[in-house]
């Protein structure tokens, strides 16, 4: 394995970007190239889930059951009353709607990072290392889950069900930051992702507390913030940005008040946070990246 | 007791096996500690709305979400015990050679998944409810005999949920690809055990017929006996209810193992 370390120690001085190249114009041409060999690893992944139809199709109808369950806990509920924490049950599917769909983007484009934790610990990870190809787009496209969908398109559903039963007084504005919400609540959740998978490098067998703020975001979102502690609330709000995917904006959408005082313009903040979390991500990434050694397996 | 020693051994093994993984076990706590502080507050602006749902009192429902957290590993109710391992192995072929062995198939695993239990009971389950029960009124029992009662309750748990599992497992004698099976089982230990919502919550026959499935054994049915819903000839009732469930899907387990060794035979591995 000499031969195999010695390239991997190779790969590892080389930075990913190297200092003299590191211009706007390189640097877009570099995402440019990790966006393409995304799409071709993940193209790669979905014609090999293609070959076997019917099992695809019952893998996407099993994403779709499971992220339903969510829902249907919620349903339970409000078969036994009428609002929670003030809210009637199409503003909470508007809330689940908006955060299902947001999270079911993100883990579908990202989803595959929860796994680098194994791949750091059975040396898998120093083959992505020696191929020119960024080590983040073969992270995320690893075995491209298109069943993923399933969990996308019940968030939609309740979405619908939500933005057509609720109480709410249209403007352009509104109809406007639907799309720019939930594109950025995606973005939010991928940087989440990412950071996640950097903090893997570190603690390889931590991949819960990831899950912790995927899926323990999602669920908290998919409630209304006046249930939670006010604490609670300006954590996800100051601290982990988790409120900016759907709370901020969809109670804007709503007409209601949020339960930590804010000027109403940061509803549409949600795209200048998710930059900034994409950023901090991205920094956190290259810093674990660097920081690797191989467990020389 | 020769075979009783070895099983006891492989026992000890499965919860030597999981204690090694201490980054995962505190990463689990962590995130059992997010769920359970979660979820605890969506119960409480549920019982704001009714106090006495289900029969609880708010102080139950909160420790309800707690004891739901603590187990979740113990049950394996959304899988990580070893049916993965077993149906690997059936898969591959290897369980010809685990028939070869002077071990009977079923109790080896049973013993193997006991200890796995009884680690996460110790591992995650002890601090999240610490945790749990500094940031918020939890009801504890102060009787100590109620605190075995929930112990033997979550024992007879671990048998029904080893029961189900390894039915899963062994369809994949059949099946070669268990991932379907693995998440209906998944699925509905998920919806049936009580762990999205207290079963008693659940309305008219969907709650009834909830609360007899054997995924009630896992996490309704503990809950009940330590929150004290169950004491006397009610908690004798409990105590059969998960020892019937858990003898029929270890016979049909037994039943099940003794046709898909024969299959081995015949396919030569």
């Amino acid at each position: 394995m000499a031969e195999g370390s010695a390239a991997v120690g190779a790969a590892h001085r080389a930075p990913a970007v190297p200092p003299h190249l590191d211009r706007p114009e390189r640097r877009r041409d570099l995402l440019a190239h990790g966006l393409r060999c995304y799409g071709l690893i993940a193209a790669m992944w979905i014609r090999s889930t293609l070959a076997y139809r019917a099992s695809f199709a019952m893998t996407l109808f099993g994403s779709f059951v499971a992220t339903a369950f969510d829902f249907a806990a919620i349903l339970l509920m409000f078969s036994q009353v009428d609002s929670l924490g003030g809210y009637a049950l199409p503003e909470v599917a508007l809330l689940y709607g908006t955060a299902a769909t947001a999270f079911g983007l993100a883990d579908l484009v990202m989803g595959s990072t929860e796994r680098l934790g194994r791949r750091v610990r059975d040396g898998t990870l120093d083959v992505l290392l020696v191929r020119p190809v960024p080590v983040l787009a073969q992270v995320a496209a690893d075995r491209f889950a298109l069943r993923r969908l399933g969990r996308v398109t019940q968030g939609a559903l309740v979405l619908g069900y939500g933005l057509a039963a609720a109480p709410i007084a249209w403007t352009p504005q509104k109809v406007l930051l639907l799309p720019v919400m939930l594109v950025s609540g995606a973005a939010v959740f991928s940087a989440v992702f990412v950071a996640g998978a950097a903090f893997q490098f570190v603690a390889q067998d931590a991949a819960e507390v990831q899950n912790s703020l995927t899926y323990g975001g999602t669920t908290l979102l998919q409630y209304p913030p006046t249930v939670f502690a006010k604490d609670l609330v300006r954590g996800v709000t100051f601290i982990v940005p988790l409120a900016f995917v759907n709370w901020l904006p969809a109670l804007y959408i709503l007409g209601r008040p949020y339960p930590v005082h804010l000027p109403q313009w940061v509803a549409w903040a949600p795209p200048p946070v998710a930059l900034a979390c994409c950023a901090l991500a991205g920094v956190a990434w290259r810093a674990a990246l660097r920081s690797y050694r191989s467990t020389g397996s | 007791m020769r075979s009783g020693r070895l099983y006891a051994l492989v026992a000890l093994n499965g919860f030597r096996r999981h204690a090694t993984y201490r980054t995962a076990t505190a990463a689990g706590i962590f995130t059992n500690t997010v769920f359970g502080v979660i979820l605890a507050y969506t119960y409480l602006a549920l019982w704001h709305q009714r106090p006495h749902l289900g029969g609880y009192d708010q102080g139950q429902a909160l420790t309800y979400v707690w004891l739901g957290q603590g187990l979740l590993m113990v049950m394996a109710t959304m899988g990580g015990g070893f049916e993965d391992e077993l149906t690997e192995r059936i898969r591959t072929g290897d369980i010809a050679i685990d028939l070869y062995r002077p071990a009977d198939l079923q109790v080896w695993w049973f013993a193997g998944d006991t200890g796995r239990a009884a680690f996460h009971l110790v591992g995650r389950g002890v601090l999240p409810m610490a945790v749990g029960s500094l940031l918020f009124d939890l009801a504890l029992p102060a009787d100590p005999v109620r605190w075995l009662a929930f112990l033997l309750a979550v024992a007879l748990g671990t048998a029904v949920s080893f029961g189900i599992r390894f039915l899963v497992a062994l369809s994949a004698f059949w099946l070669l690809d268990g991932a379907g099976v693995t998440q209906m089982a998944w699925l509905a230990g998920m919806f049936f055990s009580g762990m999205l919502l207290p079963l008693n919550v659940f309305p008219g026959t969907l709650g009834e017929v909830a609360r007899a499935l054997p995924w009630s054994a896992l996490i309704q049915v503990p809950a009940d006996v330590f929150l004290g819903e169950r004491t006397g000839r009610a908690l004798l009732g409990a105590y059969a209810f998960q020892a019937g469930w858990a003898l029929v899907l270890l016979a049909a387990g037994r039943l099940l193992q003794s046709t898909a060794t024969r299959r081995v035979v015949v396919q030569g591995g």
